[in-house]
């Protein structure tokens, strides 16, 4: 499936980035035009004005901890975040992510492998990631179909959408 | 090869004879849960995919206790919408504002059984791991799935299982086992896992004290926090009026990723200090700091049995000045019997305010907030930075008995020096 091969231009952030920076919460309310020029802001002013359509975000352990609020996602998605590659996530925002249909891979050794900018290629399928500048490979969790299915389709509401529609 | 609690659970949702740690399965979903932060989204989202019934309405629990009484006319707006909602789908286990917090209700009033899938749209839905029933944590859009369909892929988790063993010592409880767990282990040791309590210690564990434990299991980033069912299990659900159990444990030979030995005999009472649930200390290295509030309540400590532990510390005395000590009874019926047992004229006596069952202020919604530089002792899970209003406050966490002794002290206090300070 060509869908499963993603290549973009990195944006690296630490460990531990939580929903609360994700997704700030005195814009919680507002609609996700305005929620998403705050995503990250905190830690790098330039990421919601420069991300562009396709970029993929790399970081440490625990991306994602804090709440259950599906806005941390739903935001990055908005912004044209193609994937987020981390060495670990919390349960509950790669949950949301992948029902929202933004792709999600645990990747040990990537916060490490890569830098601002650098050119990542991500087989969603397998795990494998590749940077591009230095070549060199790592090997993360490969996307079980399950998860991919819901990912192509969009998120799990299209998923949803697509059987009741029969 | 044998099951972990977290893969028999799996598999029996899944309609499968084994599973193992690791694989995705597409599961039914037992019971779902939804509180008054998410359920009007919720069921409007369902509606906007052009759903307009649920899997089954008698599977569905929806619970009104975080915004109660409603703090704002727009929670009562919010209310109100949940009510036309509950109607209109035909939904029969709705608790209304005052009945209690939705992790009380659904094992008090007999919704939970061993075995069970139950997800619901709060991270505390672990709690019911005390029964021995697979709780978890999602999202709104996978519950808007998950009502439209009654069915949720999840990937079965590895398991790390806690061997407990020795006795606790007087003035010691099961809050403190779970402090000092996350303390000792980390506030991501459980992260996409599932956590199994076992081993000869937790036979002395009731109820009570196992719910206090598996809801605090998501504070270790658990995906479930399970206790197996045995006779303590079977009393607690027939006392309710229900059918007893079966045990419900895992395989003799079952795979686990970790095993962990822990003593609990010495344990001393523990406190999480500000403002991360594994910074845990003995309440002897920060006893004498100064408290402002104690909080006694929420789903982790607002049981009888918690009340009755405050009490016990209260009995006869009066909190010191300055200090404001809030009782929130996890539910109706805990306020009930605090109430017919004389427990709860002790905590009045003492010097307590009693608030409405519910989560009082416990997420920092309404109810008893923190102004900046404030500081709070409570019995509830989660003390991060602007938890319970100002975020220039500081939170503590321990014990009811811990708390209450802080409460009389005006500083935080160890509970088995109470004599002593006293004189
Ligand atoms: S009591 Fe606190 S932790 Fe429990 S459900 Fe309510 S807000 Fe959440």
């Amino acid at each position: 499936m060509s869908d499963d091969l993603l290549t973009g231009r990195v944006w690296r952030f630490d460990h531990d980035i939580s929903t609360d920076v994700l997704s700030p919460g005195q814009y919680a309310v507002d609609p996700v035009e305005v929620r998403m020029l705050h995503v990250l802001e905190s830690v790098n002013a330039a990421f919601a004005s420069d991300v562009m359509q396709g970029d993929v975000v790399v970081a440490g352990r625990n991306f994602g901890c804090g709440s259950s609020r599906e806005t941390a996602a739903e935001n990055l998605k908005a912004l044209g975040v193609a994937c987020v590659v981390a060495e670990s996530f919390s349960r509950i925002f790669m949950r949301n992510a992948v029902a929202l249909g933004l792709p999600v891979v645990v990747c040990p050794g990537v916060h490490d492998g890569f830098a601002d900018g650098d050119r990542i290629e991500v087989e969603l399928g397998t795990g494998r990631i590749v940077n591009i500048e230095s070549e060199a490979e790592l090997r993360g969790d490969s996307l079980p179909s399950e998860m991919r299915e819901i990912l192509s389709a969009g998120g799990i509401l299209a998923v949803l959408e697509d059987q009741t529609d029969r | 090869m044998g099951m972990t609690l977290a893969e028999r659970i799996l598999a029996t949702a899944a309609g499968k004879d084994e599973v193992v740690a690791g694989e995705f399965v597409v599961a039914d979903i037992g019971l779902a849960l939804l509180h008054d932060i998410f359920a009007a989204q919720v069921f409007d989202m369902l509606g906007e995919v052009g759903v307009d019934r649920i899997f089954d309405p008698d599977k569905t629990v929806v619970v009104i206790d975080h915004l109660v009484p409603a703090p704002s006319a727009e929670a009562a707006a919010l209310h109100q919408r949940i009510r036309q909602h509950v109607t209109r789908l035909g939904i029969k286990s709705f608790y209304d504002a005052g009945e209690g917090i939705c992790h009380q209700l659904l094992p008090e009033r007999g919704h939970v059984r061993p075995g069970m899938l139950i997800v619901g749209t709060d991270s505390h839905t672990t709690t019911y791991g005390a029964l021995g029933a697979g709780g978890t944590g999602i999202g709104t859009s996978d519950m808007v799935y998950a009502l439209a369909t009654g069915r949720l892929w999840f990937r079965v988790p590895e398991t790390i299982r806690f061997e407990l063993s020795g006795d606790l010592e007087q003035g010691v409880t099961w809050k403190d086992v779970i402090l000092h767990l996350a303390g000792r282990f980390g506030a991501d040791a459980a992260q996409y896992r599932a956590m199994e309590f076992g081993g000869p210690a937790v036979k002395n564990a009731d109820m009570s004290s196992r719910l206090t434990v598996s809801n605090m299991a998501v504070e270790m980033g658990a995906k479930f926090g399970l206790f197996a069912a045995d006779e303590i299990t079977d009393r607690y659900l027939r006392d309710r009026g229900g059918e007893g159990t079966e045990s419900f444990t895992p395989d003799s030979d079952a795979n686990y990723e970790a095993v962990h030995e822990v003593l609990l005999s010495g344990l001393p009472p523990q406190v999480a200090m500000p403002h991360e649930v594994d910074r845990v200390g003995s309440v002897v290295d920060v006893e004498g700091i100064a408290i402002d509030q104690a909080f006694i309540g929420s789903c982790t400590n607002g049981r009888i049995e918690d009340l009755r532990a405050a009490a016990e510390v209260l009995q006869g005395r009066h909190i010191a000045s300055g200090v404001r000590l809030l009782v929130v009874p996890a539910s109706r019926a805990v306020l009930k019997e605090a109430l017919d047992s004389g427990v709860l004229a002790t905590l009045v006596d003492a010097g307590a305010s009693v608030l409405a069952p519910g989560c009082g202020p416990c997420f920092g919604g309404h109810g008893g907030l923190l102004g900046p530089g404030e500081r709070c002792i409570g019995t509830h899970n989660r003390n991060f930075i602007g938890r319970m209003g100002s975020a220039d406050a500081e939170i503590y966490l321990g014990s009811p008995a811990t708390v209450a002794a802080s409460a009389l002290a005006g500083s935080i206090a160890d509970p088995r020096h109470l004599e002593v300070s006293n004189v």
